[in-house]
């Protein structure tokens, strides 16, 4: 019998901090001290909080240690596995606060959040069915495997389930169609990409919860007639893969995969597919092209994937967290389902919080939240009490939100009006030091970058956008250039074949919007006040808030910064690079951004 | 450095496996060397010049030899935004590569730029031979290919 479960973060996030390390010397800290075998170390899904990972939560004490460090571990065995007494200090903090927080429930990153994808993450280990299994797992299979097709389409189309990979299609009418197509034989496929960049759900729910992902695919399979299924995931998640392969292994092994499932006579098989790098490979016809081994490229639809998929056959594809909520539906029922969530839009969505947020990390949240409690109540608002300036949803096909749009709901139709999109589930916040025009150039650059080039709008389209920007942002704008990016942007928009040309207007309009005063000033004043765009602005040191501490001349690489200490220090316009590493070292906030050439009124 | 292998020996003649294929040949050899692809499109009998065109489609295949050390700097949205440009001009420098990234010419690193890791919580990211590294700044990434890679 074990006496403690250490649940250790092993999910690519707390890897990056250092969760390895950190369980290499758990182990040896409890064998040297011979008592190993009471414990229980699970390498466990992410619980969210990647920002203070690496993270230890241990069972049954219900104690949440994080930021640990390799150096911690022989304090924590030694005072609280030895001697049975938490160790405070590696408690969870909030900033600002004394108070240390013992676990979940009393942590603010987690109070508004509600756990049903996300439900297994961090809290079993994912490489055990077994766990899967116990916590509920495979028994909406079960009731699947009684219902009749017709059946399970109508419970997922009454639970309101709409996809989470982007449009936010109705899943049930999806799969409908799926069902009624002719076919002598269909495909479900499950789109694992994740090419957004700065999102990553779909990576932490296969890397927790593999089980769901093949649960979900296997109800999708009774409801549209199919007995085969491909995971096309991102060849960046080695280890999402790696969990999914062992996941098929065990499920085949117990008889959940492969022929004759459970004695019913419905057979499944799940294959994986390695992406290969290529961001329009996450649009349905692009993807299933690469299943076939050819180069990604879109295809104008209809015909849809539901009529004429892989192969030609009729294929129902969706997203990874689509596929999650579907075991949720079939177990609580429908109606019990769809009690969370608004009107149009049920259930729960999962964002990645990122950006300049306190706490950055995987969130679920109810749908219809304010983007306002997500950014302050979960993400414990902006980094070091800088302003907000904007939040970027759904990533190059979305777009920013302004201040004033923060107590706009997150729903489908909400963001949709408001000129982003739901998206994936990437959400960034971003404080004054973010340029939106540089952000705008960001996206775009992207979008081109990753454009096939298949179809001239997108092709072209969008490197004369980007151009247009660069120079923007080089200090070379013309005030013509904002209504031409407006036209180019509704002709893109209209006639591209895919969602990535049509999409793709979306980060510059949006900014174009809400935003239209930084694109002027940098064009007119030639000014860029976030201080990104190098040629639109200089740094000078206000004497009146510099203490002349000299923290800044320490990290100033060009050795730009002069200054006696205790005395006002000065930056040599000429020597700076503007590296930006002064800024974020200055804790008196004395280092300002100015215009070009107006050094002598703030320097003297 | 491996320039030759015998990784395509066994495969069969499906057509979607091609990417598969390549995929196999990169991970034994590093890239895609020009002797592979031509006998997996006789094994395959796959024109060669669909084989390239899927090669120069799909950004994780490479045609060239890469350096012994690979470094990787996230430029998603959120390393973006954390400054990973600094930190991509800073690894070009230290590592001596052009400033669009590439193998340095003593063969001994690769830079290359990725768009997203999925860690973006930890950004800025680096990756140097599948080790993540999160919040790195300039300084921080230099010193460490100093103590560790040189
Ligand atoms: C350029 C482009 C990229 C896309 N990338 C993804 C992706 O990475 N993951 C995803 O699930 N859907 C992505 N989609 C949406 C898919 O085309 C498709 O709508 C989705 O997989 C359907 O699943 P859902 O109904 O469950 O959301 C992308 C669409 C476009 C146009
Ligand atoms: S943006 Fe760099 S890891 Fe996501």
């Amino acid at each position: 019998m074990f006496e403690k479960h250490l649940m250790v973060c092993g999910a690519t996030g707390c890897l990056a901090s250092g969760s390895k390390d950190v369980t290499e010397v758990l182990e040896k800290e409890l064998s040297d001290r011979g008592i190993r075998d009471k414990f229980r170390i699970v390498m466990a899904g992410c619980p969210g909080f990647c920002e203070v990972g690496p993270i230890i939560v241990v069972y049954p004490d219900e104690v949440f240690y994080c930021r640990l460090d390799p150096e911690n571990i022989a304090e924590i065995v030694e005072q609280h596995f030895v001697n049975g007494e938490i160790v405070e200090k590696h408690l969870f903090k909030p900033p600002k606060s004394k108070e240390v927080k013992r676990f979940y429930d009393e942590i603010p990153f987690y109070s508004k959040q509600v756990f049903n994808v996300l439900r297994n993450s961090g809290r079993v280990n994912p490489e055990s069915i077994d766990e899967y299994i116990m916590r509920g797992g495979y028994r909406a299979l079960t009731r699947a495997l009684d219902m009749k097709s017709e059946d399970i389409v109508e419970e997922v189309k009454t639970a309101g389930l709409r996809g989470r990979g982007g449009a936010g299609f109705p899943s049930g009418l999806k799969w409908k169609f799926t069902l009624q197509a002719p076919g002598t034989k269909k495909y479900i496929v499950c789109n694992a990409d994740e090419g957004d960049p700065g999102a990553f759900m779909d990576r932490s729910i296969l890397e927790g919860d593999p089980h769901a992902i093949i649960e979900g695919m296997l109800i999708a399979g009774l409801a549209i007639g199919s007995d085969e299924g491909y995971v096309y995931c991102r060849a960046e998640y080695p280890l999402a893969i790696q969990r999914l392969k062992m996941a098929i292994e065990q499920a085949e092994e117990y008889g959940l995969l492969g022929e004759n499932i459970l004695g019913s006579g419905y057979n499944y098989k799940l294959n994986i597919k390695e992406g290969a790098g290529a961001f329009v490979c996450g649009e349905e016809t692009a993807l299933l092209a690469s299943i076939e081994g050819k180069r990604g490229v879109p295809r104008p639809r209809p015909p849809f994937p539901a009529q004429k998929g892989l192969w030609d056959y009729p294929t129902c594809i969706n997203n990874v967290e689509t596929f999650a909520n579907v075991p949720l539906i079939l177990r609580l029922g429908a109606e019990e389902y769809a009690k969370v969530g608004t009107e149009n839009s049920k259930g729960t969505k999962v964002f990645a919080l990122a950006g300049k947020v306190n706490n950055t990390g995987l969130v679920e949240v109810p749908m219809g939240i304010t983007i306002k409690e997500i950014v302050y109540d979960v993400g414990g608002g902006i980094q070091k009490d800088r302003a907000f300036k904007a939040v970027q949803i759904g990533g190059p096909s979305g777009g920013c939100l302004p201040e004033d749009k923060l107590d706009l709901p997150v729903d489908y139709d909400s963001l949709t009006q408001a000129g982003a999109i739901m998206g994936s589930g990437g959400m960034i916040a971003m404080d004054e030091f973010t340029c939106m025009v540089d952000l705008a150039r960001y996206f775009l650059s992207f979008t081109q970058n990753e454009s096939c080039g298949k179809c001239t709008p997108c092709r072209e389209g969008t490197k004369r956008m980007l151009e247009i920007l660069e120079r923007i942002t080089e200090g070379e704008g013309k005030l013509e250039d904002l209504d031409t990016l407006r036209d180019l942007a509704s002709s893109i928009k209209d006639s591209s074949l895919c969602g990535l040309g049509q999409t793709a207007p979306n980060p510059v309009l949006t900014t174009l919007r809400y935003f239209e005063h930084e694109y002027r000033e940098h064009i007119e004043e030639k000014y860029c006040r976030s201080g990104i765009c190098k040629e639109l602005f200089e740094y000078a040191i206000d004497p009146e808030s510099c203490n002349g501490c000299r923290a800044c001349t320490k990290v100033c690489a060009v050795d730009a910064i002069s200054g006696e200490k205790k005395e006002p220090h000065k930056i040599d316009v000429e020597l700076c690079t503007k590296c930006g590493s002064c800024v974020d070292r200055c804790r008196q906030d004395a280092i300002k951004i100015i215009r070009v050439g107006s050094e002598a009124d703030v320097q003297g | 450095m491996k320039t030759f292998c015998h990784c395509n020996n066994h495969y069969g003649l499906e057509n979607s496996s091609i990417i598969l294929f390549m995929q196999n040949i990169q991970r034994n050899c590093g890239y895609l060397p020009e002797d592979e692809l031509k006998r997996l499109a006789d094994n395959t009998g796959t024109p060669l010049m669909d084989i390239y065109s899927i090669a120069t489609f799909y950004k994780s295949f490479k045609l060239e030899p890469q350096g012994e050390h690979t470094i990787t700097v996230c430029t998603g949205t959120a390393c973006h935004l954390r400054g990973s440009g600094e930190v991509f001009e800073e690894m070009a420098a230290v590592l001596g590569v052009g400033s669009g990234g590439g193998t340095s010419e003593d063969g001994k690193y690769t830079l290359e730029k990725v768009n997203c890791l999925g860690a973006c919580a930890l950004a800025p990211l680096i990756v140097i031979d599948g080790h993540y590294h999160g919040n790195v700044t300039p300084g921080k990434a230099r010193e460490m290919i100093e103590e560790h890679y040189k």
